[in-house]
């Protein structure tokens, strides 16, 4: 029997990647497990995924999904730019960011919130530890206040969340998850890459050799313990009929630009996804309340991706050839003309 | 009077930044240019928006000499805060023209006064309140044309030039024109030498262009498809030149699509990040910027050099180092262009020694960028580049774009797959690479600015490095080959030669004919490109003594050169430098040299 194939006629094998050379039992190793399963399933054309990363643990995993498709590990933090100029260089491609908190949240914090600030479409992981664990545990600037680092110092300042300075820029997209919880990490990731614009998604994930102590806030125990998540996701792509059949009132399901949907199963609270202020809101209850609040927390289908704001065609700028992209002869003499 | 100056006088416009005394300036050297006077302008402007002194050089030659002039013959002085300063730059026996209510009390006495009250002028004739200031140096602009001699005709081209998109401008400023050509009539009898006399011979078939604007023509017949900048003078004109072409050639009128994308980033980092994803991603890319920038950009210049990104960087070089004088000129960032980023890096300058290279040197480098796959800079100044130079028209390119080295999908097939994105295999360093979204399911590779195989793959493997590394040089090596070649006249026979780059060009050329004329007639070899040509040796073991001349203070390329020599051609170069953020002069090359070869001057 030979092994099932998904929409576009692909094994699962087919979106693979070198062996991994993180620790066992790193969350991040989770993630692209997760990735590979959403990209299998959404039927991703491999040919047309462009993987890009910065420096660092997280930023390595792009050689571990997806073989055969490009990737670009680029210098620490600037992976944002380099998305952004492949992505103008051709706007079929489907950008696939992976960065860490270290990336992320200081070093790229900058062009982390221009990338935001122009909506690239582009689907943004953060594998979110709170530390640094290439250079051997230092904290980042995700860590929680008072956080203890696994030699025992505090950390003292305020951490950075990606999700609410996304929101506070108006982020089109923005989603927390957990490595450890792959039924929510899936579906948003496939949620992300439907979505037109920039999609973040700060997914925890535990550093096991680093910081996965008693004292740390980004331990799997910890977040285990901790996490609150906001709604059930599910994602039903465009090739798939929608088939809802809950209780009116307990879902909310919103159409993405490529005619697929997601779907959310109220738990609690009702949470409306395209209520920016609402999502800030519970961000901060919950961190009040202490809680590591997950899913979907924010989205907005209705605006421009930078690509369509820049007015550039849906055929790729880097197949245009010199018939279309220099002035014809008259023209060019019309400028010589004005020198004169 | 003595004998008439006639096509020979350098004018001095000394007025205030913001008081719009720049159209006036640009006037002046239209009209002077239409009657067929070749016209040297320099404007020397400070970093400011309003209120700062600014100064405009307009030399004018009959031979068509570009460099800057040490000597003012003509001052118009606007400024007051400057005044006193100013009338000391002027020659004996030159000309002031000067604000009426400057005193001219215990100040020199060898120079011809004429006075003019330009504000009660400009107060009791030009009615426009808002455009009375503008209009005033207008005004100037009518005194001179007296002064020396220019027909109405001219000044009225050069009005409607200056104002092709505003024509309803023209008039006002014409009648502005006429308020200081009338007083000059009616109160002053010519007491000096100096008279602009229609000429043929050097300007016909020439236009005026600055640098910026001929790059910017330049990259948009190479091809660019994407740009991101950060402002930065003196580069930003470079951008905003492109950003102009492309509302006019790459913008469909109907529906707003456009064949371009031009970013303005959040800094430099960003910008030059979003080219080489630009480039990675198979568009030509490109960023401008200026040696601040050019620091920040040292870390993805490693990355483009060592993972094989083609981008095109446009360093319009002012002086530094760090702030240093923001908008004075350089040639002072060739060194660290030339190795920017950490480790063992070497990149392709491209040289432009003159408007026409701007343009042709910036079309042509996204060719080398794609041929080679790596970072290319085009190395301009803020002389070169925001100051308008005569130029003969320029060519529209006959080739194709040479995209270099791209395996697409028939290509893969054809091979069977069997590839490696850093395997030389033609021998020549340059090896083959696929874009992102070939349809082949071997097309793929990661692209990374860590350690890597012949197949793209992760190693730390050390003879993987060293090969990698012996390739990338072996590469530039073949590049060094196909860039522009110096361009060498050895038509004087002499056992001495100089050797320039860039924007000293047009005062090697001056200086040349001074040199000759005082019995020191020198050979000329001018770089047009790093890394070094071998014409560069080849020109100093056939010359005693050989200067290198740059404007820079540690002798840069001087230094490139003796690196360049073999051990007993050393000691036969020498070095002549500028660096005082003005352009070189002529002067600044015959002294020191003839001085050094003991021609007394």
């Amino acid at each position: 029997m030979s092994a099932t194939l998904n929409h576009i006629g692909l094994p699962r094998d087919a979106y693979k990647g070198a062996a991994t050379t993180l620790c066992a039992g790193c969350g991040h190793n989770s993630i692209t497990n997760h990735m590979i399963k959403a990209l299998y399933e959404l039927g991703i054309e491999p040919h047309r995924l462009a993987k890009m990363s910065g420096i660092g643990c997280s930023s390595k995993t792009p050689a571990y999904f997806v073989e055969s498709a490009h990737g670009f590990n680029g210098v620490h933090g600037r992976m944002p730019s380099l998305t952004t100029g492949a992505q103008l260089a051709n706007r079929q491609l489907i950008m696939l960011g992976v960065s860490g908190d270290g990336d992320t949240a200081s070093i790229g914090l900058g062009q982390f919130l221009h990338m935001i600030r122009r909506n690239v479409d582009c689907t943004y992981i953060i594998e979110d530890n709170g530390t640094y664990g290439l250079t051997k545990g230092q904290f980042s600037a995700t860590a929680d206040l008072g956080s203890v680092q696994k030699k025992g110092a505090v950390n003292t300042f305020q951490p950075i969340d990606p999700c609410a300075v996304a929101l506070t820029l108006g982020c089109s997209f923005v989603a927390r998850s957990f490595s450890g919880d792959g039924k929510q990490v899936v579906p948003l990731i496939k949620a992300a890459i439907a979505h037109r614009g920039t999609a973040i998604i700060d997914i925890i994930s535990p550093c096991v050799t680093f910081n996965d102590h008693d004292g740390s806030t980004k331990s799997y125990s910890w977040v285990k313990d901790h996490e609150e998540s906001i709604a059930d996701v599910s994602f039903i792509p465009f090739f798939e009929e929608v088939h809802v059949d809950y209780e009116p009132g307990t879902i909310r399901d919103v159409e993405l630009h490529d005619g697929s949907h997601i779907v959310l199963k109220k738990l609690g609270e009702d949470h409306d996804p395209t209520d920016r202020r609402a999502a800030m809101r519970v961000i901060e209850e919950g961190r009040a309340a202490g809680h590591l609040v997950t899913g979907l927390l924010y989205l907005d289908t209705t605006m421009d991706d930078f690509a369509t704001t820049e007015q550039i065609p849906q055929r790729p700028l880097k197949d245009l050839g010199e018939g279309e992209l220099r002035p014809t002869r008259d023209q060019f003499a019309q400028v010589m003309s004005e020198f004169a | 009077m003595t004998q008439h100056i006639i096509n020979d006088l350098t004018i001095q416009a000394a007025t205030v930044n913001g008081s719009g005394s720049q159209t006036a300036n640009l006037v002046l050297t239209r009209a002077i240019f239409h009657m067929g006077i070749p016209v040297a302008p320099k404007n020397v402007f400070p970093s400011n928006i309003e209120g700062l002194p600014t100064w405009y050089q307009l030399r004018v030659t009959q031979e068509g000499h570009m460099a800057r002039s040490d000597k003012v013959d003509i001052l118009v002085a606007f400024n007051p805060s400057t005044w006193r300063q100013d009338l000391k730059t002027v020659r004996p026996g030159g000309v002031v023209i000067h604000e009426e209510v400057f005193s001219t009390a215990d100040v020199r006495s060898d120079v011809i006064y004429y006075p003019v009250p330009f504000s009660k002028l400009a107060k009791a004739k030009i009615q426009n309140d808002t455009l009375r200031k503008q209009l005033t140096n207008m005004i100037y602009v009518g005194v001179v044309a007296g002064v020396l001699g220019i027909p109405l005709e001219a000044l009225e081209h050069g009005v409607k030039r200056q104002f092709l998109t505003k024509p309803k401008a023209v008039q006002v400023n014409v009648d502005a024109i006429k308020i200081g050509h009338d007083y000059w009539q009616d109160n002053f009898s010519k007491q000096d030498p100096y008279r602009l006399e229609p000429m043929t011979g050097i300007v016909e078939g020439k236009v005026l262009v600055e640098g910026n604007q001929a790059a910017a023509l330049g990259a948009l017949m190479g091809g660019v498809t994407v740009a991101a900048w950060y402002p930065i003078t003196p580069s930003s004109s470079v951008c905003e030149n492109l950003i102009a072409y492309s509302e006019r050639f790459r913008t469909d009128s109907k529906t707003g699509e456009k064949l371009i994308s031009i970013v303005q980033a959040e800094d430099e980092l960003a910008a030059v990040g979003m080219a080489i994803g630009a480039g990675w991603a198979g568009a030509r890319a490109m960023t401008s910027t200026s040696g601040p920038g050019i620091s920040l950009m040292a870390e993805f210049v490693g990355l483009g050099y060592y993972a094989e990104v083609p981008v095109v960087i446009f360093d319009i070089q002012r002086i530094g180092p760090s702030t240093g004088l923001p908008t004075r000129t350089s040639q002072a960032d060739v060194a660290f262009a030339f190795s920017l980023s950490h480790g063992d890096t070497r990149h392709i300058v491209l040289l432009p020694g003159t408007v026409e290279e701007c343009y042709e040197f910036a079309r042509d480098a996204f060719d080398y960028a794609d041929r080679f796959q790596t970072p290319v800079f085009m190395l301009s100044d803020l002389d070169l580049g925001m100051n308008l130079w005569m130029t003969p028209e320029f060519k529209y390119p006959e080739k194709p774009f040479d995209r270099g080295k791209v395996l697409a999908k028939a290509d893969l097939e054809r091979l069977a797959g069997e590839w490696g994105r850093y395997r030389d295999v033609d021998g020549d360093g340059v090896t083959y690479r696929t874009l992102p979204g070939t349809d082949h399911p071997a097309a793929g590779y990661f692209t990374r600015g860590s350690g890597h195989d012949e197949f793209a793959r992760y190693t730390e493997s050390a003879e993987a490095y060293a090969q990698n590394m012996d390739r990338l040089a072996r590469k530039l090596e073949t590049a060094r080959h196909t860039l522009p070649a110096p361009i060498v006249d050895e038509g004087t026979g002499s056992s001495t030669g100089l050797i320039a780059f860039g924007s000293t060009h047009a005062a090697v050329l001056e200086a040349r004919e001074a040199l000759a004329a005082a019995g020191k007639p020198v050979d000329y070899l001018r770089l047009r490109a790093l890394p070094l040509s071998d014409e560069v040796a080849a020109f100093v073991s056939r010359h005693e003594r050989v200067y290198v001349v740059e404007q820079n203070r540690d002798g840069q390329v001087y230094d490139l050169v003796r690196l360049a020599l073999p051990a007993h051609l050393v000691d036969r170069v020498r070095s002549i430098r500028h660096y005082n953020g003005q352009p070189i002069p002529a002067v600044a090359i015959t002294e020191p040299l003839l001085q050094t070869e003991g021609v007394p001057a």
